[in-house]
């Protein structure tokens, strides 16, 4: 083993998403910000199911979608490790896109829109987009 | 590739009133497989057939392709737990472990030493006087040190207290995850099956409700809630589990093999509980919305 592994996964019962989802969003989350680079080992199978109490099956999906979208390796008998970041460039594009997000905010809120309505609005808009790019 | 258990017919009567009624079932290898009901289901006459404690007034049953307890051999493959995890009182945490060397060919008697000892039991207590979490990882480190193929489980945690829970369901999937074993446990207690399970049986007055993998029951199960609408407008590859609506507004859960691209719907996944939860409300309710046919494997 090199080094100790950085992350660990937490399962939020409530959040509706399937846990192996949720494991998936983790690693991309910590690697979106950074807190994950190459060469950083998952915590391993056996670690994550004795921790969260899930099945050895659903850690093993979400490690598998993971090498298939490239972003960690499996190797035999050691572990999965980290093969690429997600934070190349686009970490440095978040500061101007919250700038545009809070000008849009205010706006929303000029027209009277209250915190509820605007969670709405930007979950249908979200979803819509998502679908158009499905299609 | 055999199941673990595979039930045809399935029938078991005590003198008048049948537990069990006619049920067939298939529970594939390699998962841990959730058995859901309601109380009075017949789970536990099931589990008692599937080892072989009961036998079958009518209809068959298969563990790991064959007749339950039928050899030796058979009988090593599978461990079980009982209802309300049974130890013997006045016997001894280290005599429990003697007598599972002795009756056991195959036993992992370092495994059940490591057991023990992680979980800090003294070797010398008397069984009657553990707590009852300790009492159930004791019987839970009895059926796996025997190194079964297939370990059945009877509501192993419904009386344990939350912690005393996720302890005993952390051990039973470390011990999955190092071995080949596959695991079918009953519970009512969803949200914990919704951690360890990736196979579910859905299980009402002797019926398969719904069977199938986990994950591809929550992806095509959906939650669509829109302006008040016939039933009959609805795509026809749609299975409606529940639905109720009123005046202006449709809530539905339905169940469907492709995205959902329905105009004026809103569209939300829903969670294990409220799956179980809708396919035990469509059993017992009288006339179900949509078709209530039995509902086999994929």
């Amino acid at each position: 083993m090199n080094g100790s592994t950085v992350i660990e996964f937490h399962l939020d019962t409530r959040s509706g998403l399937s846990p192996y989802l949720q494991l998936i969003q983790q690693v991309k989350q910590a690697l979106r910000l950074g807190l994950l680079s190459e060469g950083d080992q998952l915590p391993t199978v056996k670690d994550v199911v004795a921790r969260l109490a899930i099945n050895p099956n659903t850690v093993l999906k979400a490690y598998r979608e993971l090498e298939y979208e490239g972003l960690v390796a499996a190797r035999a008998g050691i572990g999965t490790f980290v093969t690429r970041t997600l934070t190349d460039g686009s970490l440095a594009a978040h500061g101007p896109l919250r700038a545009d997000l809070q000008r849009w905010l205010a706006s929303a809120r000029q027209a009277g829109l209250d915190d509820d309505s605007i969670e709405a609005l930007f979950a249908t808009t979200f979803r819509a987009a998502i679908e158009e790019e499905v299609r | 590739m055999t199941g673990v258990l595979e039930t045809t017919g399935l029938s078991k009567r005590y003198r008048r009133r049948w537990a069990l009624r006619d049920c067939t079932l298939s529970i594939p290898a390699g998962h841990v497989t959730g058995l859901v009901g309601p109380n009075g289901a017949g789970k536990t006459t099931l589990l008692n057939l599937a080892v072989g404690l009961l036998a079958p007034t009518e209809g068959t049953v298969e563990v790991l392709g064959g007749a339950p307890a039928s050899s030796e051999a058979r009988l090593a493959k599978v461990g079980f737990v009982a209802q309300d995890t049974p130890t013997y009182a006045g016997l001894s945490v280290a005599d429990h472990l003697r007598l599972g060397a002795h009756m056991n060919p195959g036993w992992d008697g370092a495994l059940a030493e490591r057991r023990i000892t992680g979980l800090g039991l003294d070797p010398a207590q008397k069984a009657g006087k553990l707590s009852g979490g300790q009492r159930a990882q004791l019987a839970l480190t009895l059926a796996i040190a025997k190194r079964p193929e297939v370990l059945i489980l009877d509501e192993p945690i419904a009386s344990l207290d939350p912690l005393a829970r996720r302890e005993f369901l952390q051990i039973l999937m470390e011990f999955t995850a190092e071995h080949d074993v596959s695991v079918v446990m009953s519970s009512h207690l969803v949200s914990d099956l919704e951690r360890v399970c990736d196979y579910l049986i859905v299980l009402v007055a002797s019926r398969v409700q719904v069977a199938g993998d986990v994950d591809t029951l929550l992806a095509s199960h959906y939650q669509l809630t829109g302006p008040r609408r016939d039933l009959a407008t609805l795509p026809a590859d749609w299975k409606v589990i529940s639905a109720s609506h009123t005046d202006k507004q449709i809530t539905l859960l339905v169940r469907s093999e492709s995205p959902i691209a329905e105009p004026g719907l809103t569209v939300d996944h829903i969670g294990l509980e409220d799956l179980v939860l809708a396919y035990m409300s469509q059993a017992t309710r009288p006339v179900a919305v949509g078709s209530p046919e039995l509902e086999a494997q994929r």
